[in-house]
């Protein structure tokens, strides 16, 4: 599904990931941690292809194809999502009109015909009755005035709706209680799918109590300096990750 | 190759204002330039009544002694008065009785401008006095609004059949010594639209007339009266559009506004004259007065306008609330792109008891552009009660742009309640590529977030209007981003 090589990123002139290597096949869950400033949020932008984001080298190949040069909206399109850390908030545009447009934009890529109005009003109600969501935060605006707890319960609704191949979940869990992460967690689970990969990024092992992955790996210094089973996180947990940067020097 | 890239700048140019064409129709001009005969060349033209030319004559004497406003935050270089056509008509008459007999460039014309009149008599609900520079040449659903009593025509032909109501209230709202551009056009004015709606009669439809300036050189001075007698309503929709031209164009509209008792006019606007190319150069001067007197007890006037277009906008909506409990409300988005200028607010002015106003405005300033809201809410010493809401939004677009927010109240009753909140924001990176990342290309990202801000104005447009405005805040903004 995806294949990261030798990938080398800079964020204004300073390189960030240094040769990161990762290979992701369809139906597994990766989790990759790493300290504050070991590139997992640079990871996920690259990903994505936010501006400003350099590729220096390296190459990342999606389905076969090259993902890196595609635009933002071709990447979603094709089925890459990343569920935001900070979830941008839209002031007026109500989160219905924001979810159709979204998902009207991506079935017309994808060659589907676009959902009218009552189409699309069916099948949300139908995506966030499975998830267990109210109803109430659709007529508000993106994001406005959201808890830190609803703005992530709407990016696993975007993603529910989008059914995207490939998803990024940059750190889902900061700024949930533990309540809230185990609503977003059973969101993100009921989201598993043989056709489906996802890369979890987090700094704490917590949340891999809940989306329990199938690879584990460290990220340190724009590296990854260990990869292992579950059980690696729980190790990391424990050790801290000053073990893990020293392997990365 | 050359030739390929010069067609497709050609063809380029044509995408990006869709309405930039010129008819090739005769015209009867007056003689170039400005001054008593001039005057009294449109008046004979228009064969008015005497009272008409005196009128016209004294705001023209009046006019030679104006100086040009000059403390609007706009630049311009200066407007020579008498390099310019004052009256410009369609050389075959139009008096149809049908659309047949309209000339059939004419209706082409309009079939670009997309409203095929041929088309109109079948669209439910709207009834159209459409302009064709200065003389109005065709008016659907006249039949069906004067089984009602509701007069809908052109202000010449009410000059001719209705002459006392005109001289009854032109002039009324904006006296012919008002300001510079007003009184210019008062004694030039060419034609513009009549509306009188008698009592108790609610208006079943929108009454909409589409604007467009074709003449080179032709100052387009349209005036516009609505009356609205007491307990009826009306709702009045106006659109424009103008094809592409290198000379600035002078447009310097009158319109004025009065409900009776317990009467309602709703005003709507989506004004997109040709802005000017991407340099600044060439574009619209759009000199406008506009305002409604609420001179009857319980009366309403609401102002809506979409302002897209022109190289200048200098607009002030406003309303006079001279009945006790009237209510004026302005709610506007004023959208500039590349080296375009506007300065546009509205004046609540509240006299009577107990009088309510409201004014949301909302600035989108892209490339170059200089835009600015000036408002002013005077509360006179016998306005009991008044309370007067502003809100005043705006959102930048890159960092070469400004937005200017100049609030003016003034209160001389100490029971008003005058409110004012203004913010000024700008498209985030974040929010472009969060909305990219969900499929959205970067326009229709911007598009989707810039209709989120006018929200509160869009939705104050009847419904055919909103959509057609949707797709313009959309197209205005086109390459502002990137």
């Amino acid at each position: 599904m995806l294949e990261i090589k030798d990938l080398h990123a800079t964020v204004d002139g300073k390189e960030i990931l240094r040769g990161l290597s990762l290979s992701i096949k369809a139906g597994e869950v990766h989790a990759i941690m790493g300290p504050n400033g070991s590139g997992k949020s640079t990871l996920s932008y690259v990903l994505a292809g936010r501006d400003g984001y350099a590729v220096t080298k390296g190459e990342v190949l999606y389905r076969g194809k090259n993902l890196l040069a595609m635009e933002p909206e071709v990447r979603a399109a094709e089925g890459v999502f990343l569920a935001f850390q900070y979830p941008v908030e839209i002031p007026g545009v109500s989160n219905t009109t924001f979810l159709k447009h979204a998902l009207n934009a991506v079935r017309k890529h994808r060659g589907e015909s676009e959902l009218d109005a009552m189409q699309f009003v069916k099948l949300l109600r139908e995506t966030m009755k499975k998830l267990g969501m109210s109803e109430e935060m659709l007529k508000r605006a993106v994001n406005v005035g959201f808890s830190g707890g609803e703005k992530k319960r709407n990016e696993v609704l975007q993603m529910a709706l989008l059914k995207p191949a490939f998803a990024v979940l940059d750190e889902t869990d900061s700024g949930l209680d533990i309540d809230a992460l185990k609503v977003v967690s059973d969101g993100v689970n009921s989201l598993r799918a043989p056709d489906r990969a996802m890369l979890v990024i987090t700094h704490y092992q917590r949340l891999l109590d809940y989306i329990v992955p199938d690879h584990v790996h460290v990220l340190a210094k724009g590296r990854i300096v260990r990869s292992g089973d579950k059980s690696l996180a729980l190790e990391l947990e424990k050790s801290g990750y000053a073990a893990f940067a020293k392997e990365a020097a | 190759m050359a030739v390929t890239t010069e067609t497709r700048e050609q063809v380029k140019a044509l995408d990006k204002y869709k309405y930039g064409f010129v008819t090739d129709i005769e015209m009867e001009t007056a003689p170039k330039g400005l001054d008593e005969d001039t005057v009294r060349f449109i008046s004979a033209k228009k064969n008015e009544p005497a009272w008409m030319l005196e009128w016209r004559l004294k705001a023209f004497r009046h006019w030679l002694g104006m100086k040009e406003p000059a403390w609007a935050k706009v630049s311009y270089p200066p407007i020579d008065f008498q390099n310019a056509y004052y009256y410009a008509a369609p050389k075959k008459k139009p008096t149809v009785k049908s659309l047949d007999e309209v000339d059939p460039e004419l209706l082409e014309t309009y079939k670009k401008l997309g409203i095929p009149l041929a088309e109109q008599e079948r669209l439910a609900g709207v009834a159209v006095d459409a302009v064709f520079d200065s003389v109005s040449v065709a008016t659907t659903y006249k039949g069906k609004l004067e089984k009602m009593g509701i007069i809908f025509c052109s202000i010449s032909e009410a000059m001719q059949k209705h002459p006392e109501l005109v001289r009854q209230y032109i002039g009324t709202v904006v006296p012919y010594t008002d300001n510079f551009y007003a009184t210019l056009n008062s004694a030039v004015f060419s034609d513009g639209s009549f509306v009188y709606v008698p009592k108790g009669v609610r208006c079943p439809m929108e009454l909409s007339t589409y604007f467009r300036i074709n003449a080179s050189e032709t100052g387009q001075f349209e005036r516009t009266l609505i009356v609205a007698d007491a307990g009826s309503y009306v709702s009045y929709l106006e659109g424009c559009t103008a094809p592409m031209r290198d000379e600035n164009q002078l447009h310097a509209a009158v319109v004025e506004l009065v409900a009776l008792d317990d009467a309602e006019i709703k005003y709507s606007t989506v004004q997109n004259w040709y802005p000017g190319d991407e340099n600044g150069k060439g574009g619209i001067y759009n000199f406008v007065t506009k305002r409604g007197a609420c001179r009857g007890r319980n009366s309403k006037i609401s102002w809506t306008q979409v302002e897209t277009g022109s190289a200048i906008t200098w607009k002030y909506p406003s309303c006079i609330l001279q009945g006790d409990n009237s209510q004026g409300e302005f709610y506007s988005v004023a959208i500039t792109n590349n080296y375009q200028q506007a300065d546009t607010g509205t004046k609540m002015i509240h006299l009577g008891k107990n009088t309510r106003s409201r004014i949301i405005s909302k600035g989108i300033s892209a490339g170059h552009a200089q835009n600015t809201y000036r408002g002013l809410v005077r509360v006179g010493p016998r306005a009991e009660g008044a309370r007067n809401y502003t809100q005043c939004d705006s959102l930048l677009i890159g960092d070469k742009c400004g937005a200017h927010t100049v609030p003016y109240i003034e209160s001389k009753n100490r029971s008003a309640r005058v409110e004012h909140e203004a913010t000024t924001s700008k498209i985030s990176d974040d929010q472009l590529f969060y909305c990219r990342q969900r499929g959205l290309s970067e326009e229709d990202a911007v598009s989707l977030i810039v209709n989120g801000f006018c929200k509160d104005v869009l939705q104050e447009l009847p419904m055919e209007f909103a959509v057609e405005a949707q797709k313009l805040v959309a197209i205005s903004l086109e390459g502002s981003v990137g």
